[in-house]
C-alpha cells in the first residue's frame, strides 16, 4: 500500500513538472509574439506618422493653389469668393411631370389613328 | 512540574518539629522555590518569542532591502505582456490647427557622425562626403579625421537618400544615429505662430527636441509630457483662412510698396486667433539665427502682430467716444465743437482737414476728427481714460500663448497729462500691438464684454467682464458701419458682408528721438464683420506703404489698408462659412429706383 502511494506520487511529481515546463515555454513564445508585435505596431505608427506628414506637405495650401493654377483649363477651380453662395430656388430641380403632356400625346395619337 | 513537591512534605514538618524549629519557614521556602522557578520559564519563552520576531524582521528587511536593490541596478525593460495602448508615439506631440490639419510634427531621419580610428580610407571618405555635402570643406573633414579626435558629428539631420549615399561609401568608421526631426509642413505659414524647434541635449542614440520660439516653447512641457499620450495641441487657427490672408496681405504689402505687413483675424466672442501673418516671415524648419546687427524690428523673425507695437493712430478714437457714450456724456448725435486747430498751452491739434465748427459725435468718427476726439477725451479726463483703456488690456502685454508677447509691453506717457490724454484719444502717444487693438475691437463690437486673445482652441467660453453697455456696443458697431458706407474707409465695402471698421494713419516717429517722418507712416484699418451681427474682428497694418498709382504718392489707410483688408475678407468670409447677405443689397436697390 505504502509503496503505491509513493510511486503515485512521484508520477504526481513528474506530471506537474512537465505541464510547468510545457506552459513557461507556452508563456515565453506568447511573450516573444506579444514583443514581436509591439515592435511591428512601433514602425507602423512610425510609419503612419511618415505618410500623414508626406499627405500634409502634399496638401499644403500653397501647392494645392499652384496645381488649381496649372490645371485651370480642366479643372477651372477659383478661389471661393462670396459670388458663389447661392440660393435654394436658384437650384434647377427636375421639371414636375405634367398630366397634361401624357394627355397630349393620346391626343395626337387618336388623331394619328384616324387618319 | 511533574514531581511537583508539596509545599508542607509531612516527613521534613515532622523532622523540624523534632528538632523545635518553626515549621512555617520550610512552607516559605518551597513557595520561594516554586516562584523561582516559574519566573525561569516565563523568561525562556518571552526570549524565544523576542528572537522569532527579531528573526522574522531581519528577514523580511532583508528582503525588501534586495528588493530595492535589484530594482536599483536592473536595467529597465518595457512590460512585455501588457497591451499597448495610448503608447509613446513621439517624444513631442503634434500641433494641429483648429479642424485638425498638420502644422507641425515630427519626421525620423538619421544623424551621421565618424569615428576616425575605425576608418579605413580617410581621403576617400572625405573626398566622397563633400560630394555627398557640398557645404562640407574636404581640407577641414579630412584634418579632423587624422587628428586624434575619437568622435565627430558631421552633420545633425539627413535624408533617407543621403542615407544611403553615405552608407555606399562604405566606411565603418561613419556611422548613423536616430534622429527625430520637426517638421512644419507647411513650410512658411504661420511662421511666426509656431516659431520653430532645434536639438536640445543629444545623444548617438537620441536627440531632445525642445521648441525655441512661440507656441512651440511655450508649450514644451506639455509637448514632450508622456502623459498626455500623444494628444496633438490644437490652436485656433484655421489653415485654410490663414494660407488666403498670407496670400491677399503678400499681395497687397507688394502693391503698396510696404516694408512690412501684420494681419490679426479674431473671433469677437471666444478671443480665438483664426488667423495671423506677419510678413516679411521665415521658414520655420530652418529657422534663421537672430540678427546681431540692425533693428530687430527688420529681421524675418520679428512678429509684427504681437511684438510690433506701434502708435496706431486713428482706430483709438473710437475708444474714446465709446467711453464717452457708456458714461452719458454725449450720444451718436450730440454736436461736438470741431474747431481746427485747437490750442493747448503750446500744442495744437489739427485735423486733415478743417471740419467746420461742429460735427455729431458720429461724423466725428465717420470724418476722423483729431480736434473733435481729443474735446471728447478731456471731458473724460485721464484718469478714467487709463482705467478704460486698462480694461480694454491697452496697457499690459497681451495673455497670448506666445514667448514674444510678455516683451511686448504697450508703451504708455510716463506722465499721463491732458496733453497725453488728448493725443491718446486718436492715437498718438500709446504704442499697442495689432493684436492689442484686435482685442479691444473684438470687445467694442461684442456687445461689450472683455476678450482675451487666445491661440488655442476653446470649446466653451465664459462671458468676459463687462466693459460698456450693450446698447453702446450696437451704437458703436453702427458708428463703425458708417465709417465704411460713407466715410474714410469707402473701400472697404465687401457686397453682403456689412463690413463695419475704422482707419488709422500715424506718422512713424524718428527713431534717433524727437518728432515724425513726413514721408513714413504706418497705415492700420481695423475692421469688424458683419456689422449686422459682428463675428470676427480683422486687423491690417501696413509699415510704410505708398500707393503710387496717382499724381502723388498716398499713403492714409483708407488708400492703403482698407482695400488689402477688403480683399481678404471678400475671400476668407466665405471660407469662414459666412452666407453674403442678400436683403442689404436689395435696400439698396429700392433706394437707387426711389432716387431716379
Amino acid at each position: 500500500m505504502r509503496s503505491l502511494f509513493y510511486i503515485f506520487s512521484a508520477m504526481a511529481v513528474m506530471a506537474l513538472a512537465f505541464w510547468a515546463y510545457n506552459e513557461n515555454y507556452k508563456t515565453q513564445a506568447a511573450l516573444r509574439e506579444a514583443q514581436k508585435l509591439q515592435r511591428e505596431i512601433g514602425l507602423k505608427r512610425e510609419e503612419l506618422g511618415v505618410l500623414r506628414a508626406e499627405w500634409a506637405y502634399l496638401n499644403r495650401p500653397e501647392r494645392l493653389r499652384e496645381l488649381a493654377l496649372i490645371n485651370f483649363d480642366r479643372l477651372g477651380l477659383l478661389p471661393l469668393t462670396p459670388d458663389h453662395f447661392g440660393r435654394v430656388d436658384q437650384v434647377a430641380y427636375p421639371p414636375a411631370p405634367n398630366p397634361l403632356l401624357g394627355l397630349a400625346d393620346e391626343i395626337t395619337g387618336l388623331r394619328e389613328d384616324l387618319e | 512540574m511533574s514531581n511537583r513537591t508539596p509545599l508542607r512534605p509531612l516527613a521534613r514538618i515532622l523532622e523540624a518539629r523534632r528538632r523545635g524549629e518553626n515549621p512555617d519557614a520550610i512552607e516559605r521556602e518551597n513557595i520561594r522555590l516554586r516562584h523561582e522557578e516559574q519566573r525561569d520559564r516565563d523568561r525562556q519563552r518571552a526570549e524565544g518569542r523576542l528572537l522569532t520576531l527579531g528573526v522574522f524582521f531581519i528577514c523580511v528587511f532583508a528582503l525588501v532591502g534586495v528588493r530595492m536593490g535589484m530594482l536599483a541596478n536592473s536595467e529597465a525593460a518595457e512590460p512585455r505582456a501588457a497591451a499597448s495602448g495610448a503608447a509613446i508615439l513621439a517624444q513631442r506631440a503634434d500641433i494641429v490647427d483648429r479642424n485638425g490639419r498638420l502644422l507641425a510634427t515630427n519626421l525620423a531621419t538619421h544623424s551621421l557622425y565618424a569615428q576616425p580610428p575605425m576608418m579605413i580610407d580617410k581621403a576617400r571618405s572625405a573626398r566622397e562626403l563633400v560630394k555627398i555635402f557640398p557645404d562640407l570643406n574636404e581640407e577641414w573633414l579630412l584634418r579632423q579625421f587624422s587628428g586624434d579626435l575619437k568622435f565627430l558629428w558631421v552633420r545633425r539631420k539627413i535624408s533617407p537618400e543621403q542615407v544611403q549615399m553615405v552608407h555606399d561609401i562604405g566606411d565603418p568608421g561613419l556611422l548613423f544615429g536616430p534622429r527625430e526631426m520637426r517638421l512644419y509642413p507647411n513650410g512658411r505659414l504661420a511662421a511666426h505662430v509656431l516659431g520653430g524647434s532645434s536639438f536640445g541635449r543629444e545623444g548617438v542614440h537620441s536627440a531632445e527636441v525642445i521648441g525655441v520660439a512661440g507656441v512651440e516653447r511655450v508649450f514644451d512641457d506639455y509637448l514632450r509630457d508622456p502623459a498626455n499620450g500623444g494628444a496633438p495641441l490644437q490652436l485656433s487657427l484655421d489653415l485654410t483662412v490663414q494660407s488666403t490672408v498670407a496670400e491677399v496681405l503678400n499681395g497687397g504689402m507688394r502693391m503698396m510698396n510696404a516694408r512690412g505687413a501684420a494681419a490679426v483675424l479674431m473671433d469677437v466672442h471666444s478671443g480665438e486667433v483664426i488667423s495671423m501673418v506677419s510678413l516679411p516671415d521665415f521658414d520655420p524648419n530652418n529657422r534663421p539665427n537672430p540678427p546681431t546687427s540692425g533693428t530687430p524690428a527688420d529681421s524675418p523673425l520679428f512678429n509684427r502682430a504681437v511684438q510690433g507695437v506701434y502708435e496706431l493712430g486713428s482706430v483709438f478714437k473710437i475708444f474714446a467716444i465709446a467711453q464717452a457714450m457708456d458714461a452719458g456724456l454725449i450720444n451718436a448725435s450730440t454736436k461736438i465743437d470741431t474747431t481746427s486747430p485747437m490750442t493747448w498751452g503750446r500744442h495744437r491739434i489739427r485735423d486733415y482737414r478743417n471740419y467746420g465748427p461742429e460735427l455729431t459725435a458720429t461724423e466725428v468718427i465717420v470724418k476722423s476728427s483729431n480736434v473733435g476726439t481729443a474735446r471728447v477725451a478731456l471731458q473724460l479726463g485721464g484718469t478714467r481714460q487709463r482705467e478704460f483703456l486698462t480694461k480694454l488690456g491697452l496697457t499690459e502685454p497681451t495673455p497670448v500663448e506666445l514667448t514674444e508677447a510678455p516683451n511686448a509691453k504697450p508703451l504708455l506717457p510716463r506722465n499721463w497729462s491732458d496733453i497725453s490724454t488728448m493725443t491718446i484719444s486718436y492715437g498718438h502717444g500709446l504704442s499697442a500691438s495689432p493684436l492689442h487693438l484686435a482685442a479691444a475691437y473684438a470687445t467694442m463690437v461684442n456687445g461689450g464684454t472683455k476678450v482675451s486673445p487666445t491661440l488655442i482652441k476653446q470649446n466653451h467660453v465664459a462671458r468676459g467682464e463687462r466693459v460698456i453697455s450693450e446698447r453702446t456696443s450696437r451704437t458703436v458697431t453702427d458708428m463703425l458701419r458708417a465709417v465704411v458706407s460713407r466715410g474714410t474707409a469707402s473701400f472697404g465695402d465687401v457686397p453682403g458682408y456689412a463690413v463695419a471698421g475704422k482707419t488709422g494713419t500715424a506718422d512713424k516717429p524718428r527713431t534717433n528721438g524727437g518728432g515724425y517722418y513726413d514721408d513714413k507712416v504706418l497705415a492700420t484699418f481695423a475692421s469688424v464683420f458683419p456689422a449686422t451681427d459682428p463675428r470676427y474682428v480683422l486687423i491690417v497694418t501696413l509699415d510704410e506703404p505708398s500707393e503710387n498709382s496717382g499724381r502723388e504718392p498716398r499713403r492714409t489707410a483708407g488708400w492703403t489698408a482698407v482695400p488689402v483688408a477688403a480683399e481678404v475678407i471678400r475671400r476668407t468670409a466665405p471660407l469662414l462659412g459666412l452666407r453674403p447677405e442678400t436683403e442689404a443689397l436689395e435696400l439698396d436697390l429700392i433706394t437707387l429706383t426711389a432716387n431716379r
